[in-house]
């Protein structure tokens, strides 16, 4: 059975690399796209989000912000605006950030500050998710799955 | 004849001198290999979205590429150079190289020098280009030697809305190509309007998410931003191999000069010496 070659990218380093991955899902422009072995081309605009890899039952998770994913032959590529690998975010720092874009969104007065303040926690949140959930990697069960969400 | 104190004092000097290019030299070659890996890490991404414009271009005729702000095509009345130049001296003929590149290049242009708006990056070109009266646009300094891609944003930005608002008809960006350690040259870029590289034909059976327009729309501001990032990032490491060989032939010609001293400084003290023995033996023969 063929499987994926997964490769995250941004314009300054490359985040992750892995082979032998069964399924990713990413967060596309228009919803969660899940990408198995043997999918057609596609060329897709990312939004801000989790992407998963899974492999033999083990799950990585990743936040990505924009960008793109190119699928071919087996290959997954993304090219992030910018991506973090699940143990690189800082858990306190991303609370801390959470905090202080609720706060912000709270006294907002201009719609460039509440649209930046938006835009702070949307990628807050991201980074706290991904982040909690590489803290106790479990295998990935159906009710984990569930579990999770 | 200096005296041998003199000469003495002059060889220390010059010792302490040759202990400080040495140092230089170290720091400068270590910060060369991490800014070199720099360089080499920008680059699957540059490749993969450079393809990827390639494709997608080829994809739209002349007519509909006209469409997309960035790769409009005018007649060129002004034109923007950005020159990226180096904070710190003593890298050797670095900055004077890119700077001229930049003085010839602005002086080759057809449009006259009025209609040419600088961006300078690093504190030399700045200060050279006010030095000669050229108002600038806009100047950055302090990038550091790891800029992150945000570092390089705000210059992405004002020459993609010069461009879009035709204030100028073409960007470029002078800068330093790393080749090897020995070799750096002086390079011009043209980064607006973006010329679409040829096409692989590969993409033709993609499906596209939401539309090939929104990708290819979505592409060109990073293709500006990653070209401009490894231009800067080239010349950080061209920077740093041109003050690491700089410093090394400070300490080799440092060297130099404490043998050659070294030689006076034997010459004078048995010069002395000799002197000595003669006065003494002088002065015996009066009393004798």
């Amino acid at each position: 059975m063929a499987k994926l070659s997964v490769e995250v990218v941004t314009g300054e380093r490359v985040v992750f690399q892995e082979d032998d991955v069964d399924m990713v899902v990413v967060p596309g422009a228009d919803g969660t796209l899940g990408i198995l072995p043997r999918h057609a081309p596609l060329i897709s605009l990312l939004s801000l989000g989790e992407m998963r890899v899974i492999k033999g039952g083990q799950e990585q998770s990743l936040a990505v912000f924009g960008g793109f994913v190119e699928v071919a032959h087996n290959r997954v590529r993304v090219l992030a605006d910018t991506a973090e690998r699940a143990e690189e975010i800082d858990l306190a720092r991303a609370e801390e950030a959470r905090k202080r874009a609720e706060a912000r969104l709270g006294r907002a007065q201009a719609d460039v500050d509440l649209i930046r303040a938006e835009a702070a926690l949307r990628r807050s949140i991201i980074r706290l998710k991904v982040g909690r959930r590489s803290r106790g990697r479990q295998p990935v069960g159906p009710q984990q799955e569930l579990g999770n969400l | 004849m200096p005296t041998p104190r003199e000469i003495r004092r002059r060889i220390r000097s010059v010792r302490n001198t040759a202990q400080i290019t040495r140092a230089m030299e170290m720091v400068a070659a270590s910060k060369m290999r991490r800014a070199q890996q720099h360089v080499l890490a920008t680059r699957p991404y540059a490749e993969r979205i450079r393809a990827m414009i390639g494709d997608l271009a080829a994809m739209a005729d002349t007519e509909e590429q006209a469409r997309y702000p960035l790769l409009a095509r005018r007649p060129i009345q002004r034109s923007q150079i950005i020159l990226i130049t180096s904070d710190r001296g003593l890298a050797g003929a670095f900055n004077t190289n890119v700077i001229r590149r930049a003085i010839q290049v602005m002086n080759e242009r057809p449009e006259s020098l009025e209609n040419i708006d600088i961006v300078t990056i690093g504190r030399k070109g700045r200060d050279f280009l006010t030095r000669y009266g050229r108002p600038l646009v806009a100047s950055f300094t302090d990038v550091g030697d790891y800029p992150s891609l945000e570092s390089i944003r705000p210059v992405v930005r004002i020459a993609t809305d010069d461009f879009v608002a035709g204030k100028v008809d073409a960007v470029y960006v002078v800068y330093t190509r790393f080749i090897n350690t020995l070799r750096q040259v002086p390079e011009v870029l043209q980064v607006l309007p973006i010329e679409a590289p040829p096409g692989t034909d590969e993409v033709t059976d993609y499906i596209f998410e939401p539309s090939p327009e929104a990708v290819l729309q979505a592409l060109l501001p990073r293709f500006v931003e990653v070209q401009l990032y490894q231009a800067l990032l080239e010349s950080i490491a061209s920077e740093h191999s041109a003050r690491m060989v700089a410093m090394r032939n400070a300490t080799d010609n440092a060297r130099e000069l404490v043998s050659e001293l070294t030689l006076t400084y034997n010459k004078a003290r048995q010069a002395q010496i000799t002197r000595e023995v003669t006065e003494i033996a002088a002065g015996a023969a009066a009393l004798g």
